[in-house]
């Protein structure tokens, strides 16, 4: 048993830190006050290989593992967690799926420009009235000749605004439930594809999230990805490494919350001393600290379990599901220990605490993690 | 063009440094070391020259098995190769000591252009490149800011930051340069860079492959001892002054004429 990250996964944390350090953290106040999309910042990100991390470098992408991937993210979310919800889309949710599921001309066609930064990645899932339900979507996909003809509406896709390549789940055949579903590369410059209502958020501002309105939308057969009917998996397979990615989200998001609380409880000074002297603070700040080490090795094993090739949707979902709360409850605390100075945007706390809650809702609910690992636990004593 | 580029590892200038309880150096247990700055700076220089004239770039180090991990930063940030010198018996050498060292192994290579960082920035000495320079009988510019290389790669024109002014030097090639950091910005490795650096071989070689003995550049050689190192004295903490502002104004006035002496 090994608990030290391996040579090369230092030197990914050390280039990714110092590379938010320099590019990210000046500009992430403003990026959540004044949210625009950061364009630049993601070239220099692309341009270092963060946009198709685990993608073969024949590809076009930087042909790192999984755990490379999760301790990058963590480092892009400690700095900003919106702009690192653009990264972790395109490299999980889309470079991902047509990575494992597309055939060698898509995969030729799409991930060196998704992996080089000239193209973002969006993931059309979510409709607005099938969420967790996602299995009963109801956009529809009819074939005609060499086409498919896509009629549906999706809702709270990151992304949305400035991606080019959407993968879109529709409904191709009679099938109920995950059966009838397919996916589909739709470019935004095919006919008949749209963005509709762009959201405004509580957090992760400087990431667009709208909805994509597909109005006979005309793909080519040769974007169906995947067989027919095999959408359903395709999407939760995806999902399995989207989570890692959430989870290195909430744990850089905790992590940021730790380390400023802990600086400024050692700084702010209440009654003659500094408040770290207080047991209440520090009780506080020991707890912080061990559900983050905890959430961050539950993200470590799920992604070393994807690294070794074995079945890892359960140890995804409880790295998302506890690095998630923890996030939450982490920058609860650190709001608290910050008081009023932390309820003010002067400070960055305030951004990590509506930063943290999207965490427990995106890529499956903290319900939909425990539906997910009580039934891998039963499976079997059926 | 062969462009060898020196470079040394040092504790990270972010990490808190604790010294050893005898003064004799620093304790370097869970110390972040990282390459110099300057010697980013230097690769850099090197990358972009390859860029211009094609060639390679060639990482050079002396130090503990340790330094190989800053050989490979540079490595990642794409240089073709590396070599370090290890050897127990540097212990204790002296900046002299280590140019020479340096020297040995870049009279192994073919070099047309030697770059250093002006200085390190643990020991401030700013001794090893032009040190190395006379050992290799090479011409030298120090701490340039802008490297202008001719179009035959015959030699460079450089430009010194002096007191005032602008110093513009002329240097034919095989030269050494030490490099500001107002040089360039240094690239990012890239993450494929990283995988690269991993899998490539560092050979580490020996004072005796380089033919030279321990008493000319170990620490029997050097000519100066470290006696004593010593933290900075601590910060003594800030002042507040108190009062309503037109009393605190003139408090404060009387303190950075009178105290502190920076107005008359």
């Amino acid at each position: 048993m090994d608990f030290q990250l391996a040579d090369e996964h230092r030197m990914v944390q050390a280039t990714v830190r110092e590379f938010a350090r320099q590019e990210i953290l000046p500009r992430a106040a403003a990026l959540d006050h004044t949210p625009v999309f950061p364009s630049e910042i993601i070239q220099k990100a692309a341009a270092l290989g963060l946009m198709g991390m685990v993608i073969p470098e024949a590809y076009g992408g930087a042909g790192m593992d999984p755990v490379s991937y999760v301790v990058a993210q963590e480092e892009l979310a400690r700095a900003s967690a919106g702009l690192q919800t653009i990264i972790t889309v395109n490299n999980s949710l889309v470079c991902d799926p047509i990575f494992h599921f597309g055939t060698e001309d898509q995969k030729r066609r799409y991930l060196p420009r998704l992996s080089s930064g000239a193209s973002l990645g969006c993931y059309c899932l979510t409709e607005p009235a099938y969420g967790s339900d996602a299995m009963s979507l109801r956009t529809d996909a009819r074939r005609e000749a060499d086409q498919w003809i896509l009629r549906g509406t999706k809702a709270f896709v990151t992304n949305a605004v400035e991606a080019d390549v959407c993968i879109v789940y529709a409904r191709t055949g009679p099938e109920p439930g995950a059966r009838g579903i397919s996916a589909f590369i739709v470019e935004k410059g095919f006919p008949g594809i749209s963005v509709g209502k762009v959201e405004k958020k509580l957090g992760i501002k400087c990431s667009s999230t709208a909805e994509i309105v597909l109005d006979g939308c005309r793909v080519p057969a040769s974007n169906l990805l995947g067989e027919p009917g095999s959408g359903g998996k395709i999407a939760l397979t995806t999902l399995d490494g989207g989570r890692l990615g959430i989870a290195a989200q909430a744990v850089g998001i905790a992590r940021a919350a730790l380390e400023e609380a802990t600086a400024y409880a050692a700084g702010r000074r209440q009654f003659g001393r500094s408040i770290g002297e207080f047991q209440a603070i520090q009780w506080m700040l020991a707890d912080m600290a061990t559900r983050t080490d905890a959430a961050r090795l539950l993200m470590l094993r799920a992604a070393y379990l994807r690294q070794q090739g074995t079945r890892y949707t359960r140890e995804a979902s409880m790295a998302k599901l506890f690095a998630s709360e923890t996030a939450m409850w982490v920058t609860h605390k650190a709001v608290q220990i910050f008081g009023g100075y932390g309820y003010i945007q002067d400070y960055p706390v305030e951004r990590y605490f509506r930063d943290a809650k999207i965490t427990e809702i995106y890529e499956g609910t903290s319900e939909i993690q425990r539906i997910v690992i009580a039934r891998n636990l039963l499976e079997g004593h059926a | 063009m062969n462009i060898i580029v020196c470079i040394k590892q040092v504790p990270d200038t972010e990490a808190p440094i604790r010294i050893k309880a005898d003064g004799s150096g620093i304790d370097d247990t869970g110390l972040t070391l990282v390459m110099n700055y300057y010697d980013e700076h230097a690769t850099e220089a090197g990358l972009r020259l390859r860029e211009q004239f094609g060639g390679t770039v060639t990482l050079v180090s002396v130090g503990a098995e340790r330094v190989k991990e800053a050989l490979r930063t540079g490595l990642a940030m794409g240089a073709d190769d590396a070599l370090l010198v290890s050897d127990p018996a540097l212990a204790g050498a002296d900046h002299l000591g280590i140019a020479r060292v340096l020297a040995a192994v870049i009279r192994t290579l073919p070099h047309d252009v030697v770059i250093c960082g002006k200085l390190s920035t643990d020991d401030n000495a700013a001794t090893v490149g032009a040190a190395l320079a006379e050992y290799l009988s090479l011409p030298q510019a120090t701490a340039i800011a802008h490297l202008d290389v001719d179009g035959g790669g015959a030699g460079a024109v450089v430009h010194r930051e002096v007191e005032g002014g602008v110093e513009v030097l002329a240097v034919p090639f095989p030269a050494v340069l030490t490099v500001e950091r107002s040089l360039n910005e240094p690239r990012y490795p890239s993450l494929p860079g990283i995988m690269k650096a991993r899998r490539k071989e560092i050979k580490t070689v020996t004072l005796e492959h380089l033919g030279l003995d321990a008493a000319d550049v170990g620490m029997a050689a050097a000519r100066a001892t470290l006696v004593r190192l010593s933290p900075p004295p601590a910060r003594k903490a800030g002042r507040i002054v108190e009062g309503d502002a037109a009393q605190a104004v003139s408090a404060i006035i009387s303190f950075l004429k009178d105290e502190a002496k920076v107005l008359s």
